[in-house]
């Protein structure tokens, strides 16, 4: 099939020299924290800020006019709730539907009622989209790799959730641009987690990786063998995690307390409470809770029991997708070799428990479950790099396919489909005479339109008018290696083409894009602007003061209507002067240089009258060169 | 690979074929994945899935065979191990790759393998459309069994109706191995039509079960 090499039609010019480009890291860029390692000889280290910190929380915080990132900015939580973000991957792609569904669980404010496009988040007085607060964060998480390694870094392999759609993963590249990396690849957090696992165990088989993070839930199968991960088959949940069970806990804790409708910012510490009753009940049986609601310090106790009896529904969600996953590679939880844990969440006990009944082997956690995504990227990145035998054959999460008549979802690539993957298919018109036709892209599982998620339309137009059912319209999905979609639609009898890579109706337009990129440019052009105005100021002023002498010492040189013309020129300049503009300050300087020309002229030939009255050839360089710098 | 099949492989027009390479214009081999000239990556061509993964064309494969070639194509065509290159050499490992997978999903699975065989026969591979289904046996079979799979009431008796059609499925691999080795056009095409009726039922209790485990309330784990 050629038809990737028509989509992608090739115009780049080849990559640089290796050594050129500089190293390459691995981003885990996470719900809660973000991690960043390197890879040098297949080990792989965690790159850590000062303090010996691998996690840098994925928290930003708008109260300044340069964004904080990190531990800095989740102190300001509590200070300045509606100026902090966290967990904005959960949004990443995420349109105004999908919000809906998550309402009441999100802390930040859904700026305006927007039906189209990804939603965006107001921020105190700014508006922000996810992808910017995520370059945001990607940005940090740079500065740091570039201060631990001591050079600069503009390549990375990212991770995102096995589970992320064509909108999530679009919307994570974008962040990525927009912080000033080049995506090498986006790999699937699962993938990266068996990488690490596979190379420092040299494992063979069947391997089911349960990653419990933050805001998702991701199982996959994997078979590994000499040096290949298979993923076989992937699912889960993009809108379940560890932030649930502190919800949980704190809707508890408002619950008993009967407490109604609490603050913002009292949410928001109650949620810290939460989550930090949820780390101790890792290695204790009860917990306290400290927090300020209505004015009041309260303390509240939850124990063991009582946290695993308010997050067993949701851990057996977590299992039910992992049977889904073991039906879809038609295998049985016996034949997994071994469980791999991801996810700060995956230390909750009541997690390791059921997922270590459901599997019947106590998972694999020697690795710290929330570096080890990150060292499986570096590793990655270094393979992409370096070179390197391990390869990995990824799927696609969800099926994609269009919209036909009546809503009707007809699937065009099957979900667990190896990637990358080209497919097509033939549809036709249902009306006499049609000259158009709408192409709805989605994704999803489910049969009708409304219940899977809207990926993007475009138009192929120009059909010639045949009789309804006449025209053949072949519709070619190609998914690459990253996971991202490109369709393409052509009419076979007439050849009419339209193409598309698929920016999703979630994610960001080209023009959005683009916007963004120029702004964080702005800065940078405003400043070199204004440098340029004050020196075309200096330059014209300088240039007046020296008429002005020269003017005053052998104005007899010209003729009246002469001095007019530079007289009327020198006004120019002046105006010209008070202006922002610059060209037009150029403008007027040239002007006045051409109409002052004979002047000059004149006065270089009485110059070298009077040199050539007995004066040495030294004397008259040096009077002229006096004559310049005035 | 046998000798004999070795043979037959060779034998495939395809195989010979010969075309100049894009980059340096020298003559290479239309399944060679490198031209042995420049070294430059070459394009995916025409072959057919069997002579593009290097395995004897058929219906009874060798899957644990079929596995090693694609694992050993893909180690070398894989657009991860072309990160470094020219856009255009990028994109041209990408349409290997993904020619590799086309040829491996399709044989890997017996149904597909099936349709695939069905239509290199020049057989309009029934499997592949929603064709009315003229087999009244299936017809009957399968109202049958959608009335069980809809009033099924516990999880022990859906699975038992699981294990039911799952047993037809593997039985109809048989039926499609000896027919395919018979030539049996006929016989090919309604097994394969069978099958694919008792992978749908499988699929739609599989929906059941997730149904009926909200209505039970409970993780089924």
């Amino acid at each position: 099939m050629s038809t990737l090499l028509q989509i992608h039609e090739p115009g780049e010019t080849p990559a640089p020299h290796e050594q050129e480009r500089g190293i390459a890291i691995g981003i885990d860029l996470g719900t809660t924290n973000s991690v960043a390692a390197i890879a040098e000889q297949g080990k792989s280290e965690i790159l850590r800020d000062d303090h010996g910190d691998g996690l840098l929380p994925s928290i930003v915080a708008y109260t300044g006019p340069t964004p904080i990132v990190g531990r800095a900015a989740a102190e300001e939580l509590t200070r300045h709730p509606e100026l902090v973000v966290s967990s904005v991957k959960r949004l990443m792609g995420r349109g105004a539907a999908d919000i809906k569904a998550l309402s009441g669980t999100l802390p930040y404010e859904i700026h305006g009622d927007q039906q189209v496009g990804m939603v965006r988040l107001k921020i105190g007085n700014r508006v922000m989209s996810p992808v910017e607060v995520s370059a945001d964060i990607l940005r940090a998480i740079k500065a740091r790799a570039e201060a631990a390694l001591g050079q600069s870094v503009e390549r990375a392999v990212v991770t995102v959730p096995a589970y992320f759609d064509d909108a999530a993963r679009a919307a994570t590249k974008d962040a990525a641009k927009l912080a000033g990396l080049d995506v090498l690849r986006l790999v699937n957090e699962p993938t990266a987690a068996a990488l690490a696992y596979g190379l420092d165990h040299g494992a063979e088989g069947l391997y089911a990786v349960y990653d419990l993070g933050g805001g998702t839930f991701d199982i996959s199968l994997l078979r590994l063998q000499q040096g290949v991960f298979q993923v076989l088959s992937t699912g889960g949940d993009a809108a379940l995690g560890g932030d649930d069970f502190d919800h949980a806990i704190a809707e508890n804790v408002l619950r008993e307390a009967n407490i109604q409708a609490p603050s913002l910012t009292e949410a928001k510490t109650l949620l810290v409470a939460s989550r930090r009753a949820k780390e101790a009940l890792t290695s204790a049986q009860n917990a306290e809770l400290i927090f300020h609601i209505n004015g009041k310090d309260l303390r509240q106790s939850v124990d063991l029991a009582k946290f695993e009896s308010l997050i067993e529904s949701m851990v057996a969600r977590t299992l039910r997708a992992c049977r889904q996953v073991l039906e879809d590679a038609q295998v049985t939880a016996s034949e997994v070799k071994g469980v791999v844990l991801v996810g700060g969440s995956t230390r909750v006990l009541l997690v390791r428990r059921m997922v270590a009944k459901f599997f019947g082997r106590d998972p694999l956690s020697d690795i710290n479950p929330d570096e080890v995504v990150a060292a499986g990227a570096a590793l990655q990145a270094e393979a992409l790099t370096r070179g390197g035998d391990t390869l990995l054959l990824d799927v696609i999460p969800l099926s994609l396919g269009i919209e036909t008549v009546g809503g009707i979802v007809e699937k065009v690539i099957d979900r667990n489909t190896a990637i990358p993957v080209a497919k097509a298919q033939e549809f036709t018109t249902y009306q006499d005479g049609q000259t158009g036709m709408q192409i709805h892209i989605v994704q999803g599982e489910r049969e009708t339109v409304d219940a899977c998620r809207s990926l993007g339309r475009f138009e192929l137009t120009g059909i010639p008018p045949m009789a309804a059912g006449a025209a053949r319209i072949r519709i070619t999905f190609a998914v690459d290696a990253d996971g991202l979609l490109t369709v393409g639609a052509q009419e076979k009898t007439t050849g009419v083409k339209a193409e598309i890579a698929v920016k999703p109706s979630y994610g960001l337009g080209e023009d959005e894009m683009a916007d963004m990129l120029r702004d964080s440019l702005t800065h940078a052009r405003e400043d070199m602007e204004r440098r340029l105005l004050i020196e075309a100021r200096v330059e014209a002023e300088r240039m007046l003061l020296a008429l002005d002498a020269a003017l005053k010492s052998d104005g007899d040189l010209i003729a009246p209507s002469e001095r007019a013309g530079i007289d009327a020129a020198s006004g120019k300049v002046r105006k010209a002067m008070q202006g922002e503009d610059r060209d037009r300050i150029g403008a007027a300087v040239e002007a006045l240089e051409k109409a002052s020309h004979p002047f000059a002229q004149a006065r270089m030939d009485r110059a070298m009258e009077q040199a050539l009255k007995g004066h040495s050839l030294d004397e008259v360089e040096a009077s002229m060169a006096t004559d310049r710098a005035e | 690979m046998s000798q004999s099949e070795h043979e037959r492989f060779n034998q495939s027009p395809e195989a010979g074929a010969v075309a100049p390479c894009w980059s340096c214009q020298q003559p290479v081999a239309a399944r060679a994945l490198f031209c042995h000239s420049c070294g430059a990556v070459q394009g995916p061509g025409q072959l057919n899935h069997f002579a593009r993964l290097g395995v004897a064309p058929g219906f009874d494969l060798d899957l644990d065979r079929l596995e090693k070639q694609y694992l050993g194509f893909q180690r070398a065509m894989h657009p991860d191990r072309f990160v470094t290159k020219s856009a255009k050499e990028r994109a041209i490992a990408e349409s290997q790759a993904v020619s590799m997978n086309a040829a491996y999903e399709t044989l890997k699975d017996p149904l597909r393998r099936a349709a695939y065989l069905l239509e290199l026969a020049g057989n309009t591979a029934a499997v592949d459309k929603d064709q009315t289904v003229h087999d009244p046996e299936l017809l009957i079979e399968a109202m049958e069994a959608r009335e069980a799979l809809s009033e099924v009431a516990s999880i022990d008796a859906l699975e038992k109706l699981q294990v039911e059609a799952g047993a037809k499925a593997i039985d109809l691999i048989a039926q499609l191995s000896k027919a395919f080795a018979a030539d049996d056009y006929d016989a090919a095409n309604k097994a394969a039509t069978r099958m694919k009726y008792w992978r749908k039922f499988l699929e739609e209790s599989r929906a059941r079960r997730v149904a009926l485990e909200d209505a039970l309330g409970e993780d089924g784990a």
